[in-house]
């Protein structure tokens, strides 16, 4: 029998960005909150320090801050005829398990999502009519507005000390910055980070294409800075160990070292770590949950932690698998598209092509995370014609590096033998003069996309583990031509020595190599309780003291990075919960 | 430095220890602790010449083949010592003797099933165990083919069983021969480029080789110092730094 502990104001699910954010936003606000995190402690100081850090095979091969697939993983598959198997090893996506989650080890690349996606399906309709998006495009629109959330964006980029350069102040169109992004109240509170040759080498060749680069909007300041809640930053040192390791600096925006140790000085806040939540809770009347259900995971043993509030922050894929395994909204039926859990999980597609440049020196070991200079034209741009090519959606491009490190990364052109002196002498001869351009693209939701509970297989913890069927449909596989097409171009016309060139996914979806951990939907804001799980304010519609926060509640996936929308979602959540604990029940 | 010493004495070492246990002679493990073995016909070797390798996991056998692998893949020439010089060999051994090679992180529950390419890895093997059944596989292949094991077959016959692994040509039976191939290929260069501290990237000759820092820590002033200019590297490892 699980072992009964007081109840508290809130419970906090996973101690990531989201946890972290709420955790120190509830606090602020009075309320008692314990956050319960798989993961253990770790810190800066002990554990992200030079030179222990720099260890490519602990943290990039084997996963050393990630979740540990022994415990608890998925089963995969294409389509709903194949047999879903297990993700045996991280491959595809690599979410946190530790204290700050994914957020420490990642690459910082902050974007502010638009009404491009959150208008989503009236501004396709509007401009190209109904029939231009597919009958098994599940997209829809957020009832959420940028307006509405601009505010929440700036709080967000000023936490994580984000570096970069406006493109559009309250409708002012400035030169150097994206002038495609919508209006901001106000600058970064860092300007860019310092361009290596090859964003440098992008941003030219790109500017004189005719289309508008500018510096990646990241989390790495650009110099020492303090934020606006006192948590310090150094500056960024250009270490090249970036995305998949903590920083020794403390120049990446990471909640570990902003909003925990905040939350961490409260009296009102407790943190238990090692603690696994197998559960949410409900009432008698399933319209409330009660608290948790967790697992210590050093000794075995079980705790209910009942909450008046219980919040979700556990990672967007281990939200929508906590929502099905409490039972918690009706799961989703892709025969009869019935159900709203797991619907409209979306992924990222890609192209990239690497240029070898004789001569030239890129100095790869030497970048930021958010080293690249980008270019929208294809992205939120609403000026590109998407009629003629037939997708919704886009791509943004970028030319740069971020954390390429010996072991996996090592270009040679195509064709090079694989190993022998051959290959030893080309490894020496490019690894200095290769520069890659890459395009990120969005996902539409489809109706064959979404997740559920696998039958088979279990985690540690005797529960199924969540099943996920995911691929690329035609609209992307258009669109990546397009986006390997346009790169190719822009390579072309940097005349490189040689170039090994883009080409589209337009293979089915597979597990292995890494991709991107930008794993979107499964339990969706929207404006309907029979189309989405969530409110706008991530309010669950079936239990309104549940809030599912994070990346799950996106109906469709972008092109960009999700962490933008996701930081500045919670802090308009924490703003909904100071609101809705003085008068529970629906907020809509 | 030298290639042949080295080869002859590995092989001396190795007819050693196996007349040795056919002969009864070192039927305990102690028997054949390195330190022993290292007296042996170590006198051949160069002074300068890296450490016997002293093995925590492979066989005789595996060890045979790993160093012949290695010393294929990756030959001395004016760029790099020869695989077993970097020490490669001995990533792999503590590797597959490791938390990793004993499926560490790895979901180790069935049922087991071939899946589709894009499902990863399925077997119900860990790291080790794969490396020790695709080794037994390519050697019966190489048997089969060559009436030798891959340790004893020439260069230009080592290359095409390389070519048939990479290629998945050749059949290892019940083991899939990209799944085995993946697995040897990426242990080879982690072997090769990850921190000397895992027993590979000796003298950091893999880092040299292509000019990586290491584990340098502050590059503020360099972005723009170095912008397009080589970047003198004498390369640190997190030992160098400790
Ligand atoms: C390598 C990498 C690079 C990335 N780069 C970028 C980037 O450049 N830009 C960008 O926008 N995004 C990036 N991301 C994504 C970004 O890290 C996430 O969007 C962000 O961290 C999500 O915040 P979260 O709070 O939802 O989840 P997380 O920050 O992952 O936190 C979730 C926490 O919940 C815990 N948890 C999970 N399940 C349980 C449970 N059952 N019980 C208790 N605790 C649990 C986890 O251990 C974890 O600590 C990257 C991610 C990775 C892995």
């Amino acid at each position: 029998m699980a072992t009964r502990l007081k109840e508290v104001d809130v419970v906090i699910i996973g101690l990531g960005w989201t946890g972290g954010i709420l955790a120190k936003e509830l606090t602020d606000a009075g309320m008692k909150v314990v956050a319960i995190e798989r993961g253990e402690t770790r810190s800066t100081e002990k554990d992200y320090s030079v030179p222990n850090v720099r260890d490519e095979l602990r943290y990039v091969q084997r996963h050393d801050l990630m979740m540990n697939t022994a415990r608890d993983t998925l089963t995969v598959r294409n389509n709903r005829s194949e047999e879903a198997l297990p993700m045996r090893r991280l491959g595809s996506f690599l979410p946190g398990e530790v204290v700050g989650g994914s957020g420490v080890h990642w690459s910082g690349h902050t974007w502010r999502w638009t009404d491009m996606e959150f208008k989503v399906r009236s501004l396709y309709e509007e401009r190209y009519g109904k029939t231009f998006i597919p009958a098994d495009m599940t997209i829809q629109d957020w009832g959420i507005s940028y307006d509405e959330l601009e505010p929440y964006y700036d709080k967000f980029e000023r936490t994580a000390a984000i570096s970069g350069k406006a493109g559009n102040i309250r409708g002012e169109i400035l030169a150097g910055g994206n002038p495609f992004e919508s209006p901001r109240s106000r600058e970064y509170p860092l300007p860019p980070l310092t361009p290596i040759l090859a964003s440098q080498m992008f941003t030219d060749a790109a500017r004189n294409a005719g289309y508008h680069p500018f510096p990646r909007p990241s989390a790495n300041a650009s110099r020492a800075y303090t934020n606006p809640d006192g948590s310090k930053f150094g500056a960024c040192q250009y270490c090249g160990y970036c995305q998949r390791f903590g920083c020794e600096a403390n120049a990446k925006g990471s909640p570990h070292m902003t909003v925990i140790p905040i939350a961490m000085r409260s009296p009102d806040f407790e943190l238990r770590t090692h603690s696994w939540v197998t559960r949410v809770n409900k009432d008698s009347t399933g319209k409330k949950v009660t608290g948790v259900t967790y697992t210590n995971v050093l000794n075995g043993e079980e705790f209910e932690q009942p909450a008046a509030v219980v919040l979700m922050c556990a990672y967007a894929i281990n939200n929508v698998h906590l929502m099905l395994l409490s039972g918690i909204g009706k799961p989703y039926d892709p025969v009869s598209q019935t159900g709203v859990v797991g619907k409209n999980y979306c992924y990222q597609t890609g192209a990239a092509a690497t240029l070898f440049f004789e001569g030239r020196h890129f100095n790869p070991f030497m970048n930021a995370g958010g080293s690249n200079a980008s270019i929208d034209d294809f992205n939120i741009n609403w000026a590109f014609d998407r009629a003629p090519h037939g997708f919704v959606g886009g791509y943004v491009v970028g030319g740069g590096f971020n954390t390429v490190l010996p072991i996996g990364y090592r270009p040679v052109p195509a064709g090079t033998p694989q190993w022998g002196k051959a290959w030893k002498a080309a490894t020496a001869k490019w690894y200095q003069t290769a520069m890659q351009i890459s395009a990120s693209g969005s996902v539409m939701a489809n109706r064959n996309n979404y997740l559920d509970l696998d039958p088979t297989y279990k985690n540690a913890f005797g529960l199924p583990l969540m099943r996920m069927t995911f691929d690329y449909k035609e609209n992307e596989h258009k669109m990546g031509r397009h986006a390997a097409d346009f790169i190719n171009q822009t390579a072309k016309s940097m005349n490189p020595t040689t170039m090994n060139p883009a080409t589209a996914r337009t293979d089915p979806w597979t597990v292995v190599p890494y991709q991107s951990t930008h794993n979107t939907g499964g339990t969706i804001m929207g404006t309907n309780p029979r189309t989405s799980a969530l409110n706008k304010y991530l309010q669950s519609w079936d239990c309104h003291n549940l809030f599912v926060v994070g990346a799950n509640a996106f109906p469709h996936n972008s092109a960009y990075n999700p962490t933008g929308p996701v930081g500045a979602l919670a802090y308009w959540t924490a703003d909904a919960i100071k609101r809705y604990v003085k008068k529970p029940g629906p907020l809509v | 430095m030298s290639d042949q010493p080295m080869k002859d004495h590995d092989v001396g070492r190795r007819d050693f220890l196996r007349k040795a246990v056919a002969g009864g002679v070192a039927a305990t493990t102690t028997a054949l602790a390195p330190p022993a073995l290292a007296q042996q016909p170590a006198a051949a070797a160069p002074a300068q010449e890296a450490p016997t390798a002293a093995y925590e996991f492979l066989n005789l056998d595996e060890q045979a083949f790993v160093e012949a692998l290695v010393n294929h893949m990756i030959p001395a020439d004016g760029l790099t010592p020869k695989g077993t010089d970097l020490g490669i060999n001995v990533y792999i051994d503590r590797a597959l003797g490791g938390a990793w090679g004993k499926g560490d992180r790895l979901y180790m529950q069935g049922p087991w099933k071939i899946g589709q390419p894009g499902q990863g890895y399925q077997l119900p093997l860990t790291p080790a165990q794969l490396y020790r059944a695709g080794i037994e596989a390519t050697n019966a292949y190489c048997v089969r083919t060559y009436k030798k094991t891959f340790d004893k077959i020439d260069a230009t016959q080592r290359e095409d069983v390389l070519i048939g692994l990479s290629t998945g040509k050749i059949d290892l039976g019940a083991l899939p021969t990209r799944t085995f191939w993946t697995t040897v290929y990426q242990t080879v260069m982690e072997g090769m480029f990850a921190d000397p501290i895992y027993g590979g990237n000796r003298g950091k000759a893999g880092w040299k080789l292509i000019g990586f820092p290491g584990a340098l820590a502050v590059n503020r002033e360099n972005v723009e110092k170095y912008r397009d200019k080589p970047f003198p590297t004498d390369p640190l490892g997190i030992a160098d730094m400790s």
